[in-house]
């Protein structure tokens, strides 16, 4: 019966959808306010049959509901319960039946906290992301229906979830990800809004700006959730693989960063408006591009889910409405004509144009190596790849140039900036990081120029962060007073600018510094790595709720002082029989020791084992939590909702005029 | 109307976007037909992996094997790995291709996760995929006793993939070899 209730509620999901698409849209289009008024209401009732839908799902997979389709094949009664309710979403139909979920609680949340926003405006804004639900929605229903029965042979007992998925980050991995990428969908529907009703104005960026700062929030935390899986999960202490599925996160991402740049400088300045309007609807373009990759079976890829040429068809027919109307909206609507808004060639304007630039190079370099093998066998010229070797030799580049800006940033001025004045700010830092870059990869033998230049390259970042902080906080009569002046805005900046330094240094050292040993090893022995002496104490047999496993015991200690216990894992899953290798890691801000079981060798007990010695990798992800501690606080700043009152008055007039 | 039709162009990019997707969406990643099929494997002569010396062409005939194109950065080799070993030691001879890789990780790769191969043409350039026309990896040539390509799989070798498709095609070969 519970099936039954989720399936009907996400129909009338899809019927609420259809008429908030519609009906506020038509009220807009013709100045009736009644219309648009229900806008809110439709998009909260939305909301709640979702809801309900995806309640009715999860209760299937909790009670083992096998005659559930999707039920029977992705969980069985073995289960641990977490792990069933991550199984709602460890599939196609269900992690679709999330994204249509978290849609509408965004859609919930403009409605909630958007009331100061002029009617007119938030009813098309409610409207257009009314139609990205219906889509989704319809998409659910039509091709991919979570509430299929297995009746009337429904099995006894389920098979197992992926045994990757099984695991405490891949709970919420997905969830945040999909924050992130569906959160765009406000930011894009903000757009259409304001090409629609022809009015792209500093209004409009203002209001863009602490939904979009949210989202990319999400995403980089979902990213970073996703790379701190595949490092302990996996086994091999990789952490980025530039898969087609991990690029599908990754590109939203990028023209994220640029969209979050570029309002900035639409919502000061009233500059770059038509390209800001065009990053918001690529961003969200590529989001659901992201969607269409992973799951019409396009592109082969480990974690893909099961794929379907149906799926695939539908997602493209919808991906080419969706992108194809706004971007001709786009063509007929945005200004044509420059502003005449004026900047210097030395300015904040153009470092945050130069910032665009190279984030839409990035962007369009993972787009077309993602796409490159299906550009070439579709034109027929046969088939290719495109490997990781690409992407280093494009990103890391990019990323030398993008620093030096970066840390020109936030000292320089709006407008007009002298390159004298920089040269005054920015000496002092600039001397600083040039010896922090000499002597502070010193403490590592033997010296690395990659990692001095990263450490140059970061340490410019953060000086120049805190030079701004001191000038600000010295013309303020006391520190504290400084300290209180500070908007959430400029704090949020400054803690992720930070992060993005931290990550840096942190990915360039892992890649650098990182050693790792295989070898055999037999209880008893011992082995030295980068100063740490592993010794392989015993194997036990342990059980798990739904596996049992060989756990090697290890002891690592340095100069006779014991560090960790180390207990990796090779586990076999009772359901379905696949083997897992579970990596046992010692964590630390500096160092991450990481232990992984291989396979027995011969039969006197002994093992494959590989140990790993990887400095400084928490700081790759460290820094991204940074990110997105920046993003929200950002997203904090009062300014956005005062100012809102203050266009919401001045709509009032012009509603109350038509 | 000069300045207005630069506002088209994302859309013109895009429609030729959407055309590459609606045609990636009728090719299917997983079957490829190959210039090769039918014809021996290009000739080559590169150095073994885990032993000294070359290898060329001739040292793969004899018997009909299957020829794994495989790498350490591949994701998929790995899921695939398991599998590979079960079917060597029922007697299938598999020969692999480490295809742009570096020796001392596809060595470690061996040792800790076994190896299944009878040896491994160390395609360090790819030069040799490049000939055959290599899409990425993994991939599964079907060679016949003398060395002729049979059958080309893309994508990872699984039980349904071997039961269904390689399994009927190398006992007709071996049949035909007089092999059991």
């Amino acid at each position: 019966m519970i099936p039954e209730i989720g399936h009907f509620a996400l129909i009338i999901a899809l019927c609420l959808a259809l008429i908030l698409a519609l009906v506020p849209a038509w009220g807009a289009w013709r100045g009736n306010s009644v219309a648009m008024a229900l806008a809110p209401g439709l998009a909260i009732g939305l909301l709640v049959f979702v809801g309900i839908s995806f309640s009715c799902l999860s209760t299937a997979f909790l009670q083992d509901d096998f005659s559930v389709k999707l039920v029977a094949s992705h969980s069985n009664s073995l289960l641990p319960s977490i792990y069933k309710f991550a199984a709602v979403w460890g599939n196609h139909e269900g992690s679709l039946l999330l994204w249509a979920l978290i849609l509408s609680l965004w859609t919930a949340a403009v409605a909630l906290f958007s009331s100061q926003l002029p009617l007119l405006v938030l009813s098309r804004v409610l409207s257009v992301m009314g139609a990205i639900a219906l889509g989704f929605l319809s998409f659910s229903l039509i091709t991919s229906n979570p509430f299929t029965r297995l009746l009337p042979a429904a099995p006894a007992d389920g098979s197992d979830l992926n045994p990757l998925l099984q695991d405490p980050g891949l709970i919420i991995h997905p969830p945040l990800l999909y924050m992130g990428y569906v959160g765009f969908s406000v930011a894009f529907a903000f757009a259409i809004a304001a090409l629609l009703g022809g009015r792209l104005d500093a209004s409009w960026a203002r209001w863009s700006r602490p939904w979009t700062n949210i989202a990319w929030a999400f995403l980089s935390l979902g990213i970073m959730l996703g790379s701190w899986w595949a490092y302990y999960e996996l086994g091999w202490g990789g952490w980025w693989f530039w898969d087609p599925v991990e690029n599908a996160s990754f590109m939203p991402w990028l023209a994220g960063t640029a969209l979050i740049h570029s309002l900035a400088a639409t919502e000061k300045r009233g500059l770059f408006k038509s390209w800001t309007v065009l990053l918001a609807i690529f961003t969200f373009s590529l989001s659901l591009l992201g969607t269409f990759l992973v799951r019409s079976g396009v592109l082969t890829s480990v974690h893909a889910f099961a794929t379907d040429p149906a799926r695939g068809m539908f997602i493209l027919v919808f991906l080419a409405v969706v992108v194809g109307g706004s971007l001709t909206l786009y063509a007929f609507r945005a200004p044509a004509v420059s502003s005449r808004v004026s900047f210097g060639w030395v300015s904040r304007e153009s470092l945050l144009l130069c910032n665009n630039v190279v984030f839409l190079v990035a962007t369009l370099t993972v787009l077309f190596g993602t796409l490159f093998p299906l550009i070439v066998d579709a034109l027929g010229l046969g088939k290719v790849s495109v490997g990781p070797p690409y992407f280093n030799a494009v990103f890391v580049p990019l990323m030398a140039l993008l620093v030096p800006l970066m840390g020109l940033g936030p000292v320089s001025r709006w407008k007009r900036d002298a390159v004298e004045r920089w040269r005054g700010e920015l000496a002092i830092p600039a001397v600083v990081a040039v010896l922090c870059g000499i002597t502070l990869p010193l403490l590592h033998a033997p010296y690395n120029m990659w990692v001095a230049l990263a450490v140059l390259l970061s340490s410019w970042l953060v000086l120049g962060l805190a030079r701004d902080l001191w000038q600000r906080l010295r013309s303020a009569s006391s520190p504290g007073q400084g300290l209180a002046r500070l908007t959430p805005g400029y704090c949020g900046m400054l803690i992720a600018h930070l992060g993005f330094a931290a990550c840096v240094v942190g990915i360039v050292a892992t890649s650098q510094y990182s050693v790792e040993h295989d070898l055999k090893m037999s209880p008893g022995d011992s082995r030295v790595l980068a100063g740490y002496e592993f010794h392989f104490v015993e194997v036990v047999q342990v059980r798990g709720p739904n596996f049992v496993a060989d756990e090697a015991r290890i002891e690592v200690t340095r100069d006779g002082v014991l560090v960790a216990s180390m207990s990796p894992q090779k586990r076999r899953y009772l359901a379905s029989g696949s083997v897992m290798t579970e990596a046992a890691i010692d964590a630390g801000l500096f160092r991450d020791l990481y232990v992984a079981m291989g396979e027995p060798v011969g039969s006197s007990g002994a093992w494959a084992m590989r140990l790993h010695f990887k400095p400084l990798v928490r700081w790759m992800w460290l820094g991204a939590i940074l990110m997105a501690v920046g993003a929200f606080t950002a997203a904090l700043d009062k300014r956005y909702r005062r100012q809102r009152e203050v266009v919401h008055s001045s709509g009032e007039v012009v509603l109350r005029g038509a | 109307m000069g300045p207005r039709l630069k506002l088209f162009l994302p859309l013109i990019l895009f429609a030729l976007l959407a055309i590459t997707l609606f045609r990636g969406l009728g090719l299917d990643p997983n079957k490829m037909p190959s210039a090769l099929i039918g014809r021996p494997l290009p000739e080559f002569n590169l150095p073994a992996l885990n032993q000294t010396g070359m290898v060329s062409a001739a040292d793969v005939t004899g018997q009909p094997a299957l020829l794994n194109v495989w790498a350490t950065w591949c994701v998929s080799c790995r899921v695939e790995h398991p599998y590979l070993k079960q079917l060597a030691q029922q007697g299938i001879p598999i020969f692999g291709l480490n295809y742009k890789d570096e020796d001392r990780a596809a060595q470690r790769w061996l040792e800790e996760l076994g190896d299944p191969y009878r040896f491994n043409i160390a395609d360090r350039e790819g030069t040799l995929g490049l000939d055959m026309g290599v899409y990425g990896a993994p991939e599964t040539y079907l060679l016949d006793a003398a060395g002729v390509v049979r059958y080309r799989h893309a994508g990872v070798v699984d039980e349904k993939v071997w039961q269904t498709i390689l399994e009927p095609l190398y006992l007709e070969l071996s049949k035909g070899n007089g092999a059991p």
